[in-house]
């Protein structure tokens, strides 16, 4: 009997290895057609007794970050059809993701964790923020973190794309977590680049979800040596 | 009985618990505006502290932020609370009249009530229920303000003295159908605000360069794309811009009706009677009131501008509230039975005797 379970696992593991060995990077880029409206100095951070001794700039809003070849940053891009269940390793073999509150704003304003992944929430600042979840799926929290340096651990039980964190404290200050139950998503950079890695060869429907330009779905072959996407969001028609 | 001094404090100190109460709505408002009101995520303790314990500095420090307008309005909430006790009970020593003590303990249960519902908007915000006792808690205030600035009124020696004048009666419904318009503009506006999602509309005189905006899910989904706000904004609906029009629109016809209201008590009672010159002063209120609402779209609903559009309007509602009473109580045939020659009413009840 033992010796049966023994093999089963074996036989198991040993194609859970050969599919993460046959998997490869989904990559590809988000573009924005059109022209993104301009973004807003905030001077309330900069006019703040703490928070704007932080800044030596002027801070700008983060809503629309366009970079090379009409590139959008901040998209939240990850596999909504095709995973299949059993072979995604477990959420609590990741290390958590950490969302830092540095200079009273949020680092980074988007990310990607899975659901039962743990969630470092980190204050870098010498001020009391209070870290306020508001999702529509998961458990809401609202807590405050007075010291530098304290660090709160939460998790999500949920897939939501996305759910929006804000300190009520500073009312400026506010992020995106797309949560979802695989590991299969990531965050353009500031170019609209992104990278999903191990990605196992076969069909997906990917999608691309932006705060402001709203989103939209491809679908992809993966084959063994990867695969490529590609996104375009529209600018408001008011700023063509 | 108490001695006509103690009975002028007592008037004065209700004036004083009315301004207090008239401070406490402006700063729900400034909070509600900032959208801080969750910076202090428990009650009644904040941030675990007994209320009147919480450290200053986290209070009153550089980094306080939001929590310097919230903790500040439960300190004061608390003071009108006390005020409120302290009125009630010298009502009821202080005065005669029956009503009156009601009316002073109507206030008192209602400043309770209406922390209950600030609190139970903190508590109950992770069920997603803050913005319901939220608007619940904005639109019972216009109310308790109401309330409290009617007893100062009554304590006046305008309304013991009041002169009757039956023609006002034609007056009466057009101020009192006024005053509930605006406590519907009121509620209106109150939900716009605890939606937290900024503003609905963002140009002025035209709506998004329409007389009558769009509201297809094309236009609502432009409207939030194109929309850069400095502080996190729940997305545009198309009830929320539905709600804003008509906001808008009630704003146009409040206008309208307050200016027949004060043309018609200027023809009916004259320009130097009291209820007249409130009237005018309603009219000036509302123009205000309008100016401010046109400001607040211009600036982006700046927190300040939009403070100051509530503060102007709870003293809109209060006003009408105020001359509607005040209407009843030179119509009503108590005011002319108690008004009657002093000799007659001698020597009837001589005859009596």
């Amino acid at each position: 009997m033992n010796k049966c379970l023994f093999y089963s696992a074996a036989v198991l593991g040993l194609a859970a290895s050969l599919q993460s060995l046959s998997a490869a990077d989904l990559v590809g880029k988000v573009t924005l057609k059109g022209t993104a409206p301009a973004e807003l100095a905030m001077t309330t951070v900069n006019a703040d007794k703490v928070c704007g001794k932080m800044h030596d700039q002027p801070v700008f809003t983060r809503h629309y970050v366009v970079g090379q070849g009409s590139g959008l940053g901040n998209v939240f891009v990850y596999v909504t059809a095709g995973v299949d269940a059993k072979s995604v390793p477990p959420a609590a073999e990741k290390a958590p993701e950490i969302l830092d509150q540095k200079g009273c704003l949020y680092y980074p304003y988007v990310m990607g964790i899975r659901t039962g992944q743990k969630l470092t929430i980190k204050n870098s600042d010498p001020v009391l923020h209070n870290v306020h979840s508001q999702p529509k799926e998961n458990k809401e929290f609202n807590f405050a973190q007075p010291l530098q340096n304290q660090e709160s651990e939460k998790s999500f039980t949920v897939p939501e794309v996305l759910v929006k964190m804000k300190c009520d404290v500073h009312n400026w200050m506010f992020a995106y977590i797309g949560v979802v139950d695989h590991p299969y998503f990531a965050v353009t950079d500031k170019d609209g680049n992104f990278k999903i890695s191990g990605l196992p060869p076969g069909k997906y429907t990917v999608e691309a979800v932006h705060m402001k330009a709203g989103k939209k779905s491809a679908e992809v072959t993966m084959a063994a040596d990867g695969g490529k996407a590609a996104f375009e969001l529209e600018a408001p028609a008011a700023a063509k | 009985m108490q001695s006509g001094k103690s009975q002028a404090w007592l008037t004065r100190f209700l004036f004083l618990n009315a301004i207090l109460t008239f401070f406490l709505v402006s700063l729900g408002g400034k909070v509600t505006s900032m959208g801080v009101g969750m910076s202090v995520p428990d009650w009644p303790q904040s941030y675990g502290y007994n209320m009147f314990f919480f450290p200053f500095d986290k209070w009153l420090g550089p980094g306080a932020g939001g929590v310097f307008f919230e903790h500040s309005h439960r300190l004061l909430a608390s003071l009108v609370g006390l005020f409120s006790i302290i009125a009630a009970l010298w009502v009821a020593f202080a005065e005669t009249r029956f009503w009156m003590k009601v009316m002073a303990f109507l206030a008192l249960f209602s400043v309770a009530f209406q922390g209950l519902l600030g609190g139970l908007r903190v508590v109950l915000d992770k069920y997603n229920l803050g913005m319901e006792f939220g608007l619940t808690h904005a639109t019972f205030a216009q109310l308790f303000f109401s309330l409290v600035c009617a007893l100062v009124l009554f304590r006046s020696n305008w309304w013991r003295n009041a002169s009757p004048h039956p023609r006002a009666a034609s007056l009466r419904p057009w101020i009192l159908a006024t005053c509930c318009i605006i406590f519907v503009q009121l509620t209106v506006a109150a939900t716009m605000r605890h939606q937290h999602a900024g503003l609905a509309v963002t140009d002025f005189p035209l709506a998004y360069g329409k007389i009558i905006p769009s509201i297809s899910p094309a236009a609502i989904a432009s409207y939030n794309s194109s929309r850069i706000e400095i502080s996190d904004s729940n997305p545009i609906t198309a009830s929320a811009v539905v709600l804003h029009m008509i906001h808008r629109l009630l704003a146009l016809v409040i206008v309208g009706l307050i200016a027949t209201c004060a043309l018609k008590s200027r023809s009916i009672l004259g320009s130097s009677h009291k209820i007249t010159v409130y009237n005018f002063l309603w009219l000036g209120l509302v123009a205000l009131q309008f100016c401010l609402g046109i400001a607040t779209v211009l600036t982006g609903k700046s927190a300040d501008i939009a403070t100051a559009h509530v503060a102007v309007g709870s003293l809109t509602l209060m006003t009408g509230a105020l001359l509607s009473m005040g209407c009843y109580r030179i119509t009503s045939p108590r005011t002319a039975l108690n008004l009657r020659p002093a000799p007659r009413m001698q020597s009837a009840s001589s005859q009596l005797a």
